[in-house]
């Protein structure tokens, strides 16, 4: 912090609402495409799991130990392979969602009440529809819990990946910190605060949208 | 793969375990600020979340710290403690130590504050019922019922605590403070790989070790009668 220089200078955020936008764009992208493919991913897990209960502890003790493995050394540890990429980026913040997705995914479809699953058996529905028409429906409000979190999560480790080339709002934070410009870094952190609220609000919404029946309770 | 070769040959060389830079000195950097920051906001978490959850009041409070805590990005907590150590504490431009550790200290808060309310709430309100009966205070329900019944949780909130601020710590680096994160920001200024791989390796194992060691350490101190309970069930 430079000597007599106020906290924020409003002046400046006034003049820089367009790389504002460009690195809110650059942010959600980051975490649409992170959180799209762990979900892709997680959930083809879990339906391995789902049907071969055998493979749960070692999937687990995977995404467990990459979920435990901290976010710069996780990026710095794919670097010298991928190098200051988009790819690095992704690697490593699609790791991070599995352990998180994956367990609701889980969770979800083994809280699907026995009978009800019986009542589908009797009526007739394939094990096919049984997951698409039965239990992924009944599961959707733990699952989408899931990935509010994976969601929230994501968008704070953006903001590390600026210290390899990319980061969204977290760009603003490092060239703050390496400019001793305390506007700029209060900019970066509070735009992706914020963002995680508002991501989590529309996932909230989203929910109750696809799951009407859990408002009558 | 020749990277690996040279990750050996950075981890043989005798100059990596001498002077400031020492692989030692960076880890007992890294380890001192993480369990300070954890020791902080035990002091400060536990006995909030063990009164909320004892008394059952203000759940919504110990529920919204922790989603806020979530929320709030590692790299966000230090940046922001840049200002606060300048101006609150008069830190020489903000870095160092100080803001290290003031940015570790609400990421160790949220979960153990979450998991001793929780814990402590979720002990069956029949055995309470039970201990009053027999003549219990309010301060020995805490002690001899619900603190020991809610042990495994609390502990479990200390270890994700522990977990987070290690990894945090590592972004000590970039507020000019030591640590293993020193190898990881330096080698990626540098582009040394070598020293980047092998920061990253430490940094990685230092944080796996704390979460098998908090583990093992939880198995350890739960009650007997509680670990055969949750085995039958």
């Amino acid at each position: 912090m430079t000597e007599g220089e106020p906290l924020i200078r409003w002046d400046w955020i006034a003049s820089h609402l367009d790389e504002f936008a460009f690195r809110l764009g650059e942010h959600v992208e980051l975490t649409v495409i992170a959180v799209s493919v762990g979900f892709i991913i997680a959930f083809g897990l879990s339906l391995l799991i789902l049907r071969a209960p055998r493979t749960e502890a070692p999937i687990t003790w995977v995404t467990g130990t990459l979920y435990t493995i901290p976010s710069l050394a996780l990026f710095a540890l794919l670097i010298p392979y991928t190098g200051l990429t988009v790819l690095t980026a992704e690697i490593g913040l699609v790791s991070y969602t599995l352990l998180i997705l994956l367990r609701n995914i889980v969770r979800g479809i083994r809280g699907v009440p026995a009978e009800v699953r019986e009542a589908a058996v009797g009526m007739g529905y394939s094990p096919r529809e049984i997951l698409w028409r039965i239990e992924l429906p009944l599961a959707l409000a733990v699952i989408i819990a899931g990935v509010r979190l994976a969601t929230i999560s994501t968008i704070g480790l953006v903001t590390v990946t600026s210290l390899i080339g990319q980061g969204g709002f977290g760009f603003l934070i490092l060239i703050g910190i390496q400019r001793f410009f305390t506007t700029e870094l209060i900019v970066g952190a509070v735009l992706s605060v914020a963002l995680a609220i508002v991501a989590d609000a529309l996932l909230v919404l989203l929910q109750r949208r696809l799951t009407p029946w859990t408002r009558a309770t | 793969m020749t990277l690996l070769g040279d990750v050996a040959r950075w981890f043989a060389d005798p100059a990596h375990y001498q002077g400031s830079d020492a692989v030692q000195t960076r880890l007992l950097e890294h380890a001192a600020v993480s369990g300070l920051a954890v020791l902080t906001g035990l002091l400060v978490a536990l006995p909030i979340g063990l009164y909320l959850g004892h008394t059952g009041r203000f759940g919504f409070i110990a529920v919204n710290v922790a989603n806020i805590g979530r929320a709030i990005p590692s790299l966000a907590a230090i940046a922001l403690a840049i200002p606060i150590a300048g101006t609150l504490l008069g830190v020489q431009n903000g870095l160092g130590f100080w803001p290290t550790f003031l940015a570790l200290i609400p990421l160790a808060i949220p979960p153990i504050l979450t998991n001793a309310y929780v814990a402590v709430r979720g002990v069956d309100r029949d055995v309470i019922e039970a201990g009053r009966g027999m003549g219990l205070g309010e301060a020995a329900v805490l002690r001899v019922i619900e603190l020991p019944l809610a042990l495994p949780l609390i502990l479990a909130g200390i270890r994700t605590a522990a977990v987070n601020v290690v990894a945090t710590a590592t972004l000590g680096a970039l507020v000019a403070f030591g640590g293993l994160g020193r190898y990881i920001v330096d080698g990626l200024a540098l582009q040394e790989y070598d020293r980047l791989f092998a920061g990253a390796l430490l940094v990685a194992l230092l944080a796996i070790a704390v979460e098998v060691a908090f583990g093992t350490f939880e198995r350890a101190a739960v009650s007997p009668g509680i670990r055969v309970q949750q085995g039958a069930l």
